[in-house]
């Protein structure tokens, strides 16, 4: 192999590597920041070995043992006039040597949990959102800082910074590498999978820049949700998060029309939709409505994905089964209320009862501070208008909307629709 | 990206002979890792080609032709479908995998998406930030 080859194939397990050893070498140094440093330091030593040597055929195990050993050398130097301690080291030495050869099952369940704690703490609500999601693309994804900040389109040394300051911060703030209590355990949950959420939003919905990262960030956070799926699979949020996100990823070949223009979901091509990752949302739906026993009892992103599981069955947008719909963002309204939420509502129900019912709820919100500049609140209404045949009142909807929108080809759409509506 | 991993046919899985219980768990045993990594979206194991039809065209003419085929490097006996960052991780992950004997397994980038250059224009920025207006305001309610 090339030495390029080899810096690649190093990448590469790395890649798949790094999360773990992180997670195993922090519940020994009890600090995730120096975890980290360590983890890097056998990465070092990798790079540095494995080009002349060759890549052992175990390279994830080889990382491991090397960070271990680091961890066990810098515990051995910090700990060195503290007998009890020094105790501690030497237990920590015999669990390793006795761990290594044997129980291979073992040590990936203990693994399992070491990941788990490094989630949490990544995630943790001391950290600000920003923190979080460059903590966890950091730990648990193995991105370095200058993929990250290109991802974001910020300076590196931004995201190097505050990668510093987060660590920084878990340490004053003596955050234990631990899995919450029970007690925690719902709030905390709900933290980590913001940040999974936000990172794929970033993907699927980012505004520009560098294109290859956005469909990578978004399968970032679709890998890191299954990785937390299966980390905690009986919580059904995790599930719905999951279901979400593969059915909303399934549509992004779609999304595009062939002249580079965006393809709203109804005329998009859904012969385009990935069938596999469908596949997969739905049966991640099931788990979650069998985990959280009936309709009524889901959570935010379980409704979500149940709403964009009515699109996915529906083999032409005819099919759709908009009353199911509009009960589900019932029910949505109801665990996260919200104007945005009250919109999709109310085009939901237009399209199932007629534009009468759904012009009652938009106007209900009409006067929501948070839609003030919302260009789709006068573009739905304009069209629950224009389908009532109140034409002037439409037109001067959809003028409003075509004033709003900062998208040219979405202006022009608003400014004929206002164009065509006849008067009757 | 997403990889299609093509596991060739031999002998034995030719002749319907089942892996030995040693090999399953093995396999077992990866399946359940490259879905612990998120890695893994599908994998299915295939019957013999004694049990597989294939159809040729020609002009018009459709001619059906019954299994089992020769040339058994050639056939498949079984596929993942894989979802990881580069080649070099697909590679990595193989590495990993129980095969033994020879076996040799091809990977195969799936065309995505982005492979047919669909540029973003100005445009479609300007669509996708209306996107993240309602992410952000979803956002600030949903969660």
């Amino acid at each position: 192999m090339v030495a390029t080859d080899i810096h690649r194939a190093i990448d590469a397990v790395w890649r798949i590597e790094s999360a773990k050893i992180i997670a195993s070498v922090a519940r020994m140094v009890r600090d995730v920041g120096l975890a980290e440093e360590l983890a890097q330091d056998a990465l070092v030593a990798a790079l540095e070995h494995w080009p002349e040597a060759g890549v052992p055929d175990n390279p994830g195990a080889w990382l491991m043992a090397t960070a271990k050993h680091r961890a066990i050398d810098r515990l051995r130097r910090r700990q060195l006039h503290e007998r009890k301690e020094e105790e501690l080291t030497r237990e920590l030495e015999d669990q390793l040597t006795m761990a290594a050869p044997d129980l291979e099952a073992d040590i990936e369940d203990d693994v399992g949990d070491d990941l788990l704690r490094l989630v949490f703490t990544a995630c943790h609500p001391v950290l600000s959102e920003e923190a979080r999601v460059a903590l966890t693309l950091r730990l648990l994804g193995g991105l370095t800082t200058d993929e990250i900040a290109r991802a974001y389109l910020v300076p590196e040394p931004t995201i190097a910074q505050r990668i510093v300051r987060a660590k920084r911060t878990l340490a004053a703030a003596r955050v234990p590498f631990e899995v919450p209590r029970a007690d925690e355990l719902a709030a905390r949950l709900s933290s980590v999978l913001e940040v999974i959420y936000l990172i794929f939003n970033e993907g699927y919905s980012a505004t520009a820049g560098s294109e290859w990262m956005r469909p990578q960030l978004a399968e970032e956070a679709l890998r890191l949700g299954r990785i937390v799926a299966e980390l905690v699979p009986m919580e059904p949020e995790v599930q719905g998060l999951v279901a979400l996100m593969e059915i909303q990823a399934s549509r992004i070949g779609a999304r595009i029309g062939p002249g580079g223009e965006p393809v709203l979901l109804l005329e998009q091509n859904r012969a385009q939709w990935d069938r596999v990752l469908i596949r997969r949302g739905l049966a991640a739906l099931a788990r979650a409505e069998a985990l959280s026993g009936a309709h009524d009892g889901l959570g935010p992103y379980s409704l979500q994905a149940a709403i964009a599981a009515y699109h996915a069955r529906a083999r032409v947008p005819e099919d759709t089964d908009w009353a199911g719909i509009a009960a589900l963002y019932d029910a949505l309204a109801q665990v996260a209320p919200s104007p945005v939420v009250e919109l999709n509502r109310a085009v939901a129900v237009s399209m199932a009862f007629g534009p009468a019912a759904g012009l009652e709820l938009v106007d209900a919100i009409s006067s929501e501070p948070q839609l003030k500049n919302y260009h789709l609140l006068p573009s739905v209404r304009g069209d629950l208008l224009a389908k009532l045949g109140r034409c002037s009142d439409a037109q001067a909807e959809f003028m409003r909307a075509a004033a709003l929108t900062r998208n040219t080809r979405e202006r022009e759409l608003l400014l004929d629709r206002a164009a065509s509506c006849v008067q009757q | 990206m997403k990889f299609l991993v093509i596991v060739k046919a031999d002998k034995d899985s030719e002749a319907g002979i089942m892996p030995s219980k040693e090999l399953l768990t093995a396999m077992g045993n990866y399946n359940e890792q490259l879905v612990k990594a998120g890695v893994m979206l599908a994998g299915e194991g295939l019957h013999p080609t004694s049990k597989g039809k294939r159809v040729r065209f020609s002009g018009t003419r459709r001619t059906v032709i019954d299994g089992p085929f020769a040339e058994t490097k050639e056939l498949i006996a079984g596929f993942w479908i894989w979802q990881v960052r580069s080649m070099e991780e697909a590679v990595e992950w193989l590495k990993r995998a129980p095969f033994d004997g020879g076996a040799e397994v091809e990977i195969r980038p799936v065309f995505e998406a982005e492979d047919f250059g669909a540029e973003f224009t100005p445009e479609l920025r300007a669509q996708e930030e209306r996107h993240r207006v309602q992410a952000e305001l979803n956002k600030s309610k949903v969660q």
